[in-house]
């Protein structure tokens, strides 16, 4: 499965979406973005940002107040069936019917993209083998543990082949290895033409798999920029150290806050631009040995709760 | 999408529907059978027995036969669709439809076909049953497979139109204990409106059941208390404005879309 790139529209504008729900909660204040056909891209924000509602908008299960989304170059609200053909979509929550049988739901699921059944059933193999579910393919769905059945829905939402696949925190909940192998699935879809966007709160999945990233928080983007661009803005890194011996007195060093968590932990706050040789030396004058050292957080969480934060003005968390 | 796909759509929804039916047939299937055995015992049997005979030379157990299959027919066909449909929005699997490029009229028709499979097959079901207990002649056959298709088709657009408001399962059974319940005990299931004087004769004229009920016994019995064709004619408009009430709501995404 692989898509021409040039020359085709981008797989998704969102051009100043708004909604404004029955009971006046402004989910979306104009939100605009666009992603470019084969890019792997992450929508974060916190929870309550408007991450679902547009995702809702995008897959035609919430209607807009104003504004439109197009994929590739199909209206969702003027040219529906089109736009939701090149779609698949990964939703947060569980929403297969936990009766029936993996095979069928996925042979259902394209059936109702008008995929003949012999295709679909190929397909539906093909699928579940791919994302280990083949030996649960003839059992009830409701048998299958939770990180099974959010690779099911990953299996469903490729019944169509969609050019745009949208997902929303699939890796919810689900244990590491599960998630890694999910990972290596949905890279193997990218790198093979889909466009994938992922919405997730594990950042490090964002920073990992992702190249261009729009952060949502209130309604509103409030960063739309390349992975690199975003992740080179972040200034100061904080190390974890671990000793082999307590440490006397801590040597100081221009630049760098040492600070002690424990008997045998330091942290070191720093800038980037700074070199670690510095921070080593000083240590090893002062005695100190270094078993083991790692980074704090992960850079992208550094500065994902760094642009929320600053977002977050009283006067704005007040009219949200 | 093309009509070819949507038919694909439309065969896979009502497939779906039938595997559903059957593979839950001890709910689906069997009870209501019981229950219309019960109806044959005490109305047709132990009461009817002392009742004579009724609209010329029919025992009272053949008369009521048409009625409790259309009965059968109306309860199955709605109950089928109102809780499937519901289901699905419950468990959120419906989502999977709307958001695939399907057209309304395939998942709509696509429950309407699998409530009305179930719907034949319970009366067909029941009319065996009711061969052990008294003896038959269909007098019009087309007459009478007309009406039980037609019969089925209106409760089931109705039984859709119940679930996509409803918003707890409690709606689902507001309906067929409050309406269809009263609507087909006064719809000359168990006897003729000519035995009624005015006005109930009139007002029962209002009750769309008592055309389905008697198209059916037309076709069975060879008799009817209403003009055949006028019945087929309200079972056709009921239709045609359910199936449009039924559309609009789906492409307003009542109930179903934010």
């Amino acid at each position: 499965m692989s898509f021409t790139q040039n020359d085709s529209p981008p797989a998704l504008v969102v051009d100043n979406l708004r909604k404004v729900y029955r009971n006046g909660v402004e989910a979306l204040k104009g939100v605009s973005l666009t992603v470019q056909p084969g890019d792997f891209f992450a929508l974060l924000g916190p929870n309550g940002a408007g991450k679902s509602t547009l995702i809702g908008i995008l897959s035609s299960l919430v209607n807009a107040s104003s504004g439109d989304a197009r994929v590739f170059g199909r209206s969702v609200a003027r040219e529906r069936s089109e736009a939701m053909r090149l779609i698949g979509l990964v939703p947060q929550e569980i929403n297969f019917n936990q009766f029936e049988k993996p095979f069928d739901i996925c042979v259902n699921e394209a059936g109702f993209y008008g995929i003949p059944r012999k295709l679909a059933a190929e397909r539906a193999e093909k699928y579940l083998k791919e994302l280990r579910l083949w030996d649960k393919a003839f059992h009830q769905a409701r048998e299958m543990s939770g990180g099974m059945k959010r690779r099911l829905m990953i299996a469903r939402a490729m019944m169509n082949e969609p050019r745009l696949l949208i997902l929303d925190e699939p890796t919810a909940g689900v244990d590491i290895e599960i998630r890694r192998s999910m990972w290596h699935f949905v890279s193997a879809i990218n790198a093979a033409g889909t466009t994938v966007i992922l919405t997730t709160h594990y950042l490090e999945e964002a920073e990992s798999l992702c190249r261009n990233i729009a952060i949502i928080d209130h309604g509103t983007i409030i960063e739309n920029t390349s992975m690199k661009r975003l992740l080179a803005t972040l200034d100061v890194e904080t190390f974890v150290l671990d000793l082999a011996e307590p440490p006397g007195e801590l040597p100081s060093v221009a630049g760098i806050a040492l600070r002690r968590i424990d008997e045998r932990t330091l942290e070191a706050e720093m800038a980037r631009k700074q070199d670690l040789n510095t921070l080593f030396s000083a240590l090893t004058h002062h005695g100190i040995t270094v078993h083991s050292m790692r980074t704090k957080t992960n850079r992208l969480e550094e500065l994902f709760v760094r642009l929320v934060e600053q977002g977050r003005t009283p006067e704005r968390e007040k009219a949200a | 999408m093309s009509s070819s796909t949507n038919l694909v759509a439309l065969y896979t929804v009502a497939r779906r529907e039938i595997v559903r039916i059957l593979r839950i047939w001890t709910q689906t299937l069997i009870p209501p059978v019981i229950t219309m055995t019960l109806y044959f015992i005490i109305f047709g049997k132990l009461i009817g027995s002392r009742i004579g005979k009724i609209e010329g030379d029919f025992s009272y157990m053949q008369y009521i036969v048409p009625g409790l299959v259309m009965m059968s027919i109306i309860n199955n066909s709605y109950m089928n669709i109102s809780s499937s449909f519901y289901g699905a929005k419950f468990q959120r699997s419906v989502e999977e439809m709307l958001v695939a490029p399907m057209a309304n009229w395939a998942i709509l028709y696509g429950y309407v076909i699998g409530a009305v499979a179930r719907a034949l097959v319970v009366g067909a079901l029941v009319l065996v049953v009711a061969l052990f207990f008294t003896s038959l002649h269909v007098a019009h056959p087309l007459t009478a497979l007309a009406a039980v298709l037609l019969g089925a088709v209106i409760f089931a657009l109705a039984g859709f139109i119940n679930a996509v408001f409803a918003s707890k399962f409690d709606d689902i059974a507001l309906v067929p204990t409050f309406v269809i319940t009263p609507l087909t005990y006064l719809g000359g299931v168990f006897y003729s409106i000519n035995m009624l004087g005015e006005p109930w004769r009139a007002i029962s004229h209002a009750n769309p059941i008592l055309y389905m009920v008697n198209a059916f016994r037309y076709g069975i019995l060879g008799i009817s208390d209403v003009s055949v064709g006028g019945a087929f004619a309200v079972m056709l408009m009921f239709i045609a404005g359910l199936t449009m009430a039924a559309l609009y709501l789906l492409r307003r995404g009542v109930g179903l879309r934010s």
